[in-house]
């Protein structure tokens, strides 16, 4: 019998939130568990710090500026390879159960197969590119789609609108009237973002997941293999988890970060040292990007908000575990569990008071570049529990997939596949990791580039609205783990500097076909 | 308020184009998404794959400087002006332009987004027709 794959994904999840990474909130002892069978990575960044730029690099194995998604709205070009697509050619079954979000959501024509889906059913011969061989959509033969609230055309949505649309005004309105990201408050402490959902938890989108995916699985047959990519949309905002749960984590007795300056005057400082729209966005000067509300300002985030806030996303990543428990249960029941692969991970981090702040942006620190990634090879294979250290990035994780169905890599992916530990790390060169971001909405761009090593965090910012190319960021990782201090100008780490700066020039050289960029077609 | 444009140059005659979008019930042939409409008069009613209907208003249908004009009065809508303009270029060479200008901004980002898609499928059917002139 070969490596079936069980791929995790969650949105928005900082890489402290879990028990295994240092995280005191939330009790995680699924993913712990699995880490302590494993490998634990210390140090995973995205290749984007937005949901659709970084979940194309999860499937095609390629960087935003060659997949061509380089901001949310701008959907994948229907023809980008697909992991998924080799899988099945390979014999796998394939499933993507959850939050997908290859293409924009915001689609009134459903124009977008995403969002047609659950309205026709599986399409066939009517999407043009459909040949007979890439499955229902790019190589999944199955899809069941869900995000973060019961509007719109996906399948939870549909699903709870149609059998229990007692429960939908429950749910946090995630637009406000004029489709802009909600500013709206609620909760005790007034954050935004934050309503208590009176839906029973089995009826809330992160059971769901687990139970549509649950039933996938009961279906397939015993020795085939298969690759499932169980996808949660939390703990995304908004934060509105079943009400039920919010005892869990009293918010009143939640700590405040670590990075969270608690006096007006020290945030600023610490912002006034980064490049200038940082405090632009704190101030309310600037929102530069769709993915955090257009009429809030972070400097009105008070102490009680991101301790709610915080607490309310720890109840998010407890159920999250929870759920991701009853699918290994589930896999148990099938006799599987030697021969399953379980990859965890999120598609980019969170702010959660870091800073002052609060959603994310094109702002490339740990908050939103850090996440938790752990590999639980099958344990048929023999691999040895560990902690790998060196940096990886998520552009592995196709390579990764093909590696354990015994597949070749092919040209177009761009990672290589994980290291099992530091020594093949170091074999194989996994000495940096490169985050893009590119967004231009609404007369705003900014384009930035970062590099991280095990020692430092290096940005550029490209010229844009916001920049004019002088600008930058370096962080000493080891003396300044926090990126509290901006070494940019320092002549003591000007070879540093310079180093990184060759770096990512490498990166932006890197050989390879790139996509035509795609076109914008909605915020989100 | 947000405006916003895309264009696609054609190979195919001013009028091969404007034939293509000068009658307001043939947009389900050429706006992707739209599944059927209803003209009466000057309302049109658009129905999208999602079941979202939509109606509108047409302001003008110029086929001397070969322009139309119309407005969603959704009230999703607080406003919206979309125009497509066919512009001479060459006896088999137009440039066609599409203009969405509205309020809520994000969602003329989404019609404008459309519109795109739109012109390529216009492009198709009019260079189709245009070869087999």
């Amino acid at each position: 019998m070969g490596r079936k794959i069980l791929f995790i994904t969650t949105d928005q999840q900082r890489y402290d939130t879990l028990g295994v990474n240092g995280g005191t909130l939330s009790r995680t002892p699924v993913l712990d568990g699995l880490a302590a069978e494993g490998i634990r990575f210390e140090r995973c960044q995205p290749t984007s710090v937005v949901c659709m730029p970084s979940r194309a690099s999860m499937l095609t194995g390629q960087f935003p500026s060659t997949h061509g998604a380089w901001m949310n709205g701008v959907a994948l070009a229907i023809d980008a390879p697909s992991v998924a697509e080799n899988l099945k050619d390979a014999g796998y079954a394939t499933a993507l159960i959850g939050k997908a979000h290859f293409e924009p959501f915001m689609d009134v024509f459903g124009r977008f197969a995403e969002n047609s889906l659950a309205n026709l059913g599986i399409p066939t011969i009517e999407q043009p590119w459909f040949d007979g061989r890439r499955g229902a959509h790019r190589g999944f033969d199955h899809l069941e789609f869900a995000t973060h609230g019961v509007m719109g055309p996906l399948h939870y949505a549909k699903w709870i609108r149609e059998f229990h649309p007692e429960v939908v005004d429950g749910f946090y309105q995630v637009v406000d009237q004029d489709f802009n990201v909600n500013a709206g408050g609620g909760g005790d402490s007034g954050a935004p973002q934050v309503k208590f959902n009176d839906v029973p938890r089995e009826w809330y989108h992160t059971d769901w997941v687990a139970d549509r995916t649950i039933a996938w699985l009961d279906a397939q047959d015993s020795e085939r293999e298969w690759f499932c990519w169980m996808s949660f949309p939390d703990p995304h905002h908004p934060w509105d988890p079943p009400k039920s749960e919010i005892s869990r984590v009293p918010w009143r007795e939640v700590p405040l970060p670590q990075n969270y300056p608690e006096s007006a005057s020290q945030r600023e400082s610490l912002l006034d040292q980064k490049a200038r729209h940082w405090r632009a966005w704190y101030d309310g000067r600037v929102v530069s990007n769709y993915e955090a509300p257009a009429h809030w300002a972070p400097a009105t985030l008070t102490p009680d908000q991101v301790r709610e806030v915080n607490a309310l996303n720890a109840v998010e990543v407890e159920l999250i575990d929870e759920a991701i428990g009853r699918v290994m249960g589930a896999i148990a029941r099938r006799g599987w569990s030697d021969d399953v692969d379980v990859i965890f991970t999120t598609d980019h981090g969170e702010f959660q008071g870091d800073f002052g702040l609060l959603f994310k942006g094109p702002y490339h620190v740990d908050a939103l570049m850090r996440l938790p990634l752990i590999w639980r090879p099958a344990p048929s294979v023999g691999v040895a529990a560990g902690v790998v250290h060196e940096p990886v990035s998520l552009v592995s994780l196709a390579a990764t997939f093909l590696e354990v169905a015994g597949q070749p890599t092919p040209d177009w992916v761009e990672g290589a596949p994980l290291p099992v530990d530091d020594e093949d790390a170091r074999r194989r060169s996994f000495e940096s990791t490169a985050t893009e971001w590119d967004s231009d909405l609404f007369g705003i761009d900014v384009h930035v580039r970062s590099i991280v090593t095990r020692g430092h965090l290096y940005t550029e910012y490209r010229p844009g609205t916001m920049h004019d190319g002088t600008e930058g960021e370096l962080y000493d990782l080891s003396n300044d783990p926090m990126q509290r201090e901006n070494r940019f100008d320092d002549p003591a780490l000007s070879d540093v500097r310079e180093e990184l700066s060759e770096r990512l020039r490498d990166h932006e050289e890197r050989p390879g076909e790139r996509a035509t960029p795609g076109i914008l077609t909605a915020p989100v | 308020m947000a405006s916003l444009r895309h264009e696609r140059r054609i190979k195919a005659s001013v009028e091969e184009v404007w034939d293509v979008v000068k009658r307001p019930e043939s947009i389900p042939t050429w706006f992707p998404g739209i599944v059927s409409c209803t003209v009466d008069g000057d309302v049109r009613v658009i129905r999208t794959v999602t079941g979202l209907e939509m109606p509108e208003r047409i302001m003008t249908i110029d086929s001397s400087i070969h322009r139309f004009a119309y407005r969603i009065t959704s009230p999703l809508y607080r406003f919206h002006l979309g125009v497509i303009d066919v512009i001479e270029i060459g006896p088999r060479d137009s440039l066609c332009v599409y203009s969405t200008t509205a309020v809520p901004d994000a969602l003329a980002l989404i019609i404008a987004g459309g519109t795109h898609g739109a012109l390529l499928e216009i492009q198709r059917i009019a260079e189709s027709h245009s070869q087999e002139a």
